[in-house]
């Protein structure tokens, strides 16, 4: 079984470096395996590199899939970091 | 490049020449930093090997991991802002991508750990060759300078780490990345000499803020000279001499003792006032972000703040900051700089800063959209705040209020009737204010020359904006690398413009001034002097020079100068009748006005 969410980025340079090395970086704080999808594309969630060779400018509607002991946990945590627009200013 | 390489013989002292990026004069020994030609070696390794070779991958990738934190620690206050560069280089270093592809491939190809982060790294850029927003796509960069570092770990060279460089150097590369700026001990680097890049790229920056001469553009250096080799670097020129013989380190040696003598007595001078040798006189103001910046400023002779910047007063944060805030920040500012006036421009937002605390929807053409003036106006509180606070400061100092991006009269009309409200909630509150606070406008939209002589006799003063006014004038995105070499201050149309914003200012007897970029170059300086501007604002470190330069002008041949100008058919025309007025009048003062002519001749 795993969790999904779906969420649009919203930041005007889309999941440029400094927010995908934020994401990876959150992810990376849970245990569960977590997916980011889009269009069908999965990456890994916690690796910087992947999130970035998924391209996401801004507009991109994504989802996120998680699946492990803290997997509500995770997604609620990484929906917060992208609908507060990574908390940044860019 | 238009210079030719000049070689006397094998082996034998080497001429080349760049674009002078940052003045001084180097003569030092080599270090050539260059990944791009690396030689990686695939060995293959017994079954036996395989666990100690993962291990030694792990190991090295630890090391790494250290060297950027202890990297981070010791970065110095100035390039603090650089620092989110090294933290992603702490996470693509551990990444999967990175680290568990070449570990699998250890494993399964029994292979070097070199040649299997080789292979992960070239896996990396087929996948970022496909990704089309540049941005992001450039990120390859970082990608490739934290393998090399794990590699230069691997085979023990550790080329990178200039830190570890206990003599000073002269840094030969094929071009510098953000991160191998920032990472080199600055205190051991004479100088930089690079085969990329441009006057504005960010090395030529940096080494301008750090005071070390640079030399740009001077292509295939990392082809003739090798570490340990003697080097001679004038960054006033552009001229390099690898392997110099003892006549041109003489003449260097004599030309760097004669460039600090120079500088040290124009920072001696820098207190005197701008006055040209007809008695025509010119206010030298400084271009200031931060309050910590006026010590600087006032130390390089600045005679008022004649743009501060607010926008660092809200980025960064979630939330807007409160009146008093911006009271506290402006009046440091007015504190410290009284007598002289400071001008402090609205929020310029929306363009190319964005804030969290306001979010703005996603626009095409953020330079043409919501920003500035226009987002003061419809977010009428925010405008309020500011407006309120600088009245506040008013009662202890001498201030302007500066509004950015004005088109024409109606934004003038705007404001001033929110400035009736303010001051009459002020009066209201028993708060004392300046009732005669001098309003002035950005001169930066086209539109605004074009009613320059109304606008005159609604406000107190013009600051022509050139930066913005050449971007929106010529419709050149400076940032797009496809265009941004048309951008071009000498381009008659934008001196036309500058002279008509001038001559309405003084027909209708205001004061005119310039704060972009154009302002601080000490070639223009003799335009500016015969647009007859009242007062320029510029960067602190142009101050000493530009007020150099004003002292030996002499303000009717200026005119002249400027009535020759505007003539021109051509930037190029321009550009020569500018060389020309420079030999004839200012021959002595080259090694300030030189550099930006050979540079913009390339153009």
């Amino acid at each position: 079984m795993s969790n999904e969410i779906h969420v649009t980025i919203e930041n005007r340079l889309g999941l440029h470096a400094r927010p995908a090395a934020r994401f990876s970086q959150l992810a990376s704080r849970f245990a569960s395996n977590i997916r980011l999808i889009k269009d069908g594309k999965q990456v890994d969630a916690k690796s910087i590199l992947e999130v970035l060779t998924l391209a996401c400018p801004t507009g991109t509607r994504l989802t996120i899939a998680a699946e492990g002991p803290d997997e509500l946990e995770a997604l609620t945590a990484l929906q917060v970091l992208i609908e507060t627009g990574f908390a940044e200013y860019d | 490049m238009t210079e030719k390489m000049t070689e006397k013989d094998n082996g034998g002292m080497l001429h080349m020449k760049g674009i002078s990026a940052s003045p001084g004069v180097a003569i030092g020994r080599v270090f050539v930093l260059d990944r791009r030609n690396r030689r990686i070696f695939k060995t293959y390794i017994a079954e036996h090997e395989v666990e100690s070779e993962v291990q030694r991958l792990r190991t090295a990738v630890q090391k790494a991991g250290e060297q950027i934190q202890a990297m981070l620690r010791s970065m110095p206050d100035e390039l603090r802002e650089h620092i989110a560069i090294l933290e992603t280089h702490q996470l693509m270093l551990k990444d999967s991508m990175i680290l568990d592809k070449s570990i699998d491939m250890i494993q399964r190809k029994m292979v070097n750990a070199e040649w299997a982060l080789d292979h992960s790294l070239n896996h990396v850029r087929r996948l970022f060759g496909h990704i089309q927003d540049t941005y992001i796509r450039e990120r390859i960069h970082d990608v490739e300078d934290v393998v090399a570092r794990i590699q230069d770990i691997l085979s023990g060279t550790q080329g990178i780490p200039m830190e570890q460089h206990t003599n000073p150097v002269v840094v030969v590369a094929h071009d510098l990345s953000p991160a191998d700026t920032i990472q080199l001990n600055r205190k051991n680097v004479l100088a930089f000499v690079t085969e990329m890049g441009s006057r504005t790229s960010h090395t030529a920056i940096i080494a301008r803020s750090l005071g070390i001469p640079a030399v740009v553009a001077v292509a295939g250096v990392t082809k003739y000279v090798f570490t340990g080799e003697d080097i001679v670097v004038d960054g006033i020129t552009g001229d390099i001499f690898i392997r110099p013989d003892e006549d041109i380190i003489a003449h260097y040696t004599d030309k760097q003792a004669c460039y600090i003598q120079h500088r040290q007595a124009m920072l001696l001078q820098s207190h005197l006032p701008a006055v040209t040798a007809d008695g025509f006189s010119v206010s030298v103001q400084a271009n200031i972000e931060l309050a910590d910046e006026l010590d600087v400023a006032i130390a390089s002779g600045a005679e008022g703040v004649g743009l501060l910047r607010t926008e660092f007063l809200y980025v960064g944060r979630n939330d807007l900051p409160s009146e008093d805030e911006l009271f506290q920040a402006y009046f440091e500012c007015v504190k410290r700089m009284s007598p002289k006036p400071v001008t402090i421009r609205t929020l310029d937002v929306g363009g190319d800063k964005f804030l969290s605390s306001l979010p703005v929807s996603p626009q095409t053409n953020p330079a043409l959209g919501l920003r500035a003036i226009r987002l003061c106006l419809k977010e009428i509180d925010l405008f309020f705040t500011q407006l309120r606070a600088i009245y506040r400061v008013s009662a202890f100092g001498k201030l302007r209020i500066l509004f950015p991006l004005i088109s024409g009269c109606s934004e003038i009309q705007q404001i001033k009737v929110h400035l009736n409200s303010v001051k009459e909630q002020l009066r209201a509150e028993g708060i004392p204010f300046d009732e005669d606070v001098k309003l002035g406008v950005m001169i930066e939209v086209p539109t605004a020359v074009m009613m320059a002589d109304l606008l005159a006799k609604e406000v107190d003063f013009f600051s022509i904006g050139t930066n913005d006014l050449i971007q929106y004038s010529m419709a050149i995105d400076r940032v797009n690398e496809h265009v941004a070499h048309l951008y071009d201050p000498l381009h008659p149309g934008i001196l036309r413009m500058i002279h008509r914003s001038a001559e309405a200012g003084r027909l209708q007897g205001i004061q005119v001034g310039m704060c972009g970029e154009m302002a601080g170059e000490p070639a223009y300086t003799p335009i500016m002097v015969g647009m007859g501007l009242d007062e320029i604002s510029m960067n602190a470190d142009s101050i000493p020079k530009v007020k150099h330069i004003i002292r030996r002008c002499n303000a009717g041949l200026c005119r002249e100068l400027v009535n020759r100008l505007l003539t021109a058919c051509t930037s190029q025309e321009a550009r020569e009748i500018l060389e020309d007025f420079l030999g004839r009048y200012l021959p002595d003062e080259r090694q300030l006005t030189h550099p930006y002519l050979c540079d913009a001749a390339r153009h």
